[in-house]
């Protein structure tokens, strides 16, 4: 927190306080890791030139958090899969994260794609839940950054999960079959070319709406939590705090569901896209 | 093609907002986070997934099985309970049947025995009767006897003294005393 009283006292000495510029560097990506007051870490960059076009490889902030994220979900279902060799009955942290396997397996992946591809997506779309939500509670930790509050990052997960809807239809309707399959059954022969178009554009629409949302909702809530702060600094008044910090953290418990239920909307409809892509008949 | 390289730089670098900005698109991040992702799914697909779900699928199957047993087990004892259940019921009526039998024959034989009591106690009633008839009727022989024995001293002894009428009433009543009863 007091890494953050500095930045909001900067931007007061260097008098743009109501601009709300600090909100937004406090969110965006950078190439140091902040630990105010400890110190700060600066982060090492790549360039290369590929085919005359430089490429900037940057490790910044939310590279870390991915990879710290990619860590602790390895290690998460790492150990509960070890677990599973003492004995068939899970314990503890192992006994949580098969709950939510089974739930993602019952409740999402079989009912919408089918029981008998659960193996083959199931991996997919476990990861990719756990993955944002890691991502997701990540940044409400002290000193942590929310990589998917980065729009980057949810276009390149909504474009794995485009990747994946496509890979699904077409492995199960072939090519032709699946682009044939996209407009529906009993449409007047004059509207095939406009309705092949809106499907083609249908098909970028739902990966678009999976990136957007993401990002919105993991952006809103730090702007919010930040801007309730904020108001102490502006109103230059301590006699505002306990509403700033009370609604403040009224936002961050509610975060921490929003951090649950949009990782469970990026997989529930990444699925249930999957799952049409297949089933082309409804 | 230069044009194209231009294009994609284009659409790149001012695809969002400009540098720093929340819509910023950062192509070094996006190549970042796939890689991170790939490798991660790489790693857990053999490593975690496939395990994690066999065992699910395992267990499932054994709680299936399980169940299966423990229904078989349920229906099983069941029947038992069923067949021990019929069991008693009939030994005990069986029971009853064998009381009842019991209870008849014995009071058969007691009537029996009773009867028998009775006709034996009748019988030596009845010879006791017979007999005191025959001491009865002895001893009337006798008394007869005996008072023809006494008449006749009687006479002896009136016919000695003279006889007057107070004498004569005594002796008469003495006489009749002495007569045995019965």
């Amino acid at each position: 927190m007091s890494e953050f009283v500095n930045t909001v006292q900067d931007s007061i000495h260097t008098g743009d306080s109501s601009s709300g510029s600090w909100i937004i560097e406090h969110i965006v990506d950078s190439n140091v890791l902040d630990f105010e007051p400890f110190g700060v870490i600066h982060l090492p960059s790549f360039h290369f030139n590929l085919f005359g076009y430089s490429i900037h490889l940057e490790i910044t902030k939310h590279v870390i958090f991915l990879w710290l994220a990619a860590i602790i979900v390895a290690s998460l279902l790492i150990y509960t899969a070890r677990s599973y060799k003492k004995s068939l009955v899970p314990k503890g942290i192992a006994n949580l994260i098969e709950m939510i396997i089974q739930f993602l397996r019952d409740e999402i992946v079989a009912p919408t794609i089918g029981e008998k591809y659960v193996n083959s997506f199931l991996p997919f779309l476990g990861t990719v839940f756990f993955f944002i939500l890691t991502c997701n509670l990540l940044g409400l930790l002290p000193y942590g950054a929310t990589a998917t509050s980065n729009i980057s990052v949810t276009a390149s997960l909504a474009l794995l999960s485009f990747f994946m809807i496509q890979f699904a239809g077409m492995k199960k309707n072939g090519v032709i079959g699946y682009f044939k399959g996209l407009i529906p059954h009993g449409v007047p022969f004059f509207l095939l070319p406009i309705m092949f178009v809106v499907e083609i554009l249908g098909l970028f629409t739902k990966p678009f709406a999976l990136m957007i949302r993401l990002f919105a909702n993991m952006t809103a809530g730090h702007v919010v939590i930040l801007a309730l702060i904020g108001l102490i600094f502006i109103l230059k008044t301590p006699f505002i705090s306990p509403v700033s910090i009370m609604f403040a953290l009224f936002i961050y418990l509610l975060e921490l569901l929003v951090a649950l239920i949009q990782a469970y909307i990026f997989t529930m409809l990444s699925s249930l896209f999957i799952g049409m892509a297949i089933h082309q008949e409804h | 093609m230069f044009s194209n390289i231009g294009l994609i730089n284009f659409l790149l670098l001012y695809s969002g907002g400009e540098k720093g900005s929340l819509l910023d698109v950062n192509p070094g991040l996006i190549f970042w986070t796939i890689v991170t992702f790939l490798i991660l799914l790489f790693i857990l697909k053999r490593t975690a997934w496939k395990p994690i779900l066999e065992a699910l699928k395992e267990r499932e199957e054994n709680i299936r099985i399980s169940l299966e047993k423990a229904e078989q087990a349920r229906k099983e004892a069941e029947e038992i309970l069923e067949k021990n259940r019929k069991n008693i019921a009939e030994a005990e009526e069986q029971v009853k049947k064998i009381i009842n039998e019991g209870r008849e024959y014995a009071s058969k034989l007691r009537n029996e025995i009773i009867s028998k009591a009775n006709e034996e106690a009748q019988k030596m009633i009845d010879s006791a009767k017979q007999e005191i008839e025959t001491k009865k009727q002895e001893a009337l022989f006798e008394l007869k006897e005996i008072v023809a024995d006494l008449s006749i001293q009687a006479a002896e002894k009136i016919l000695e003294e003279s006889l007057d009428k107070e004498k004569h009433k005594k002796l008469v009543e003495k006489l009749i005393k002495n007569l045995p009863k019965g």
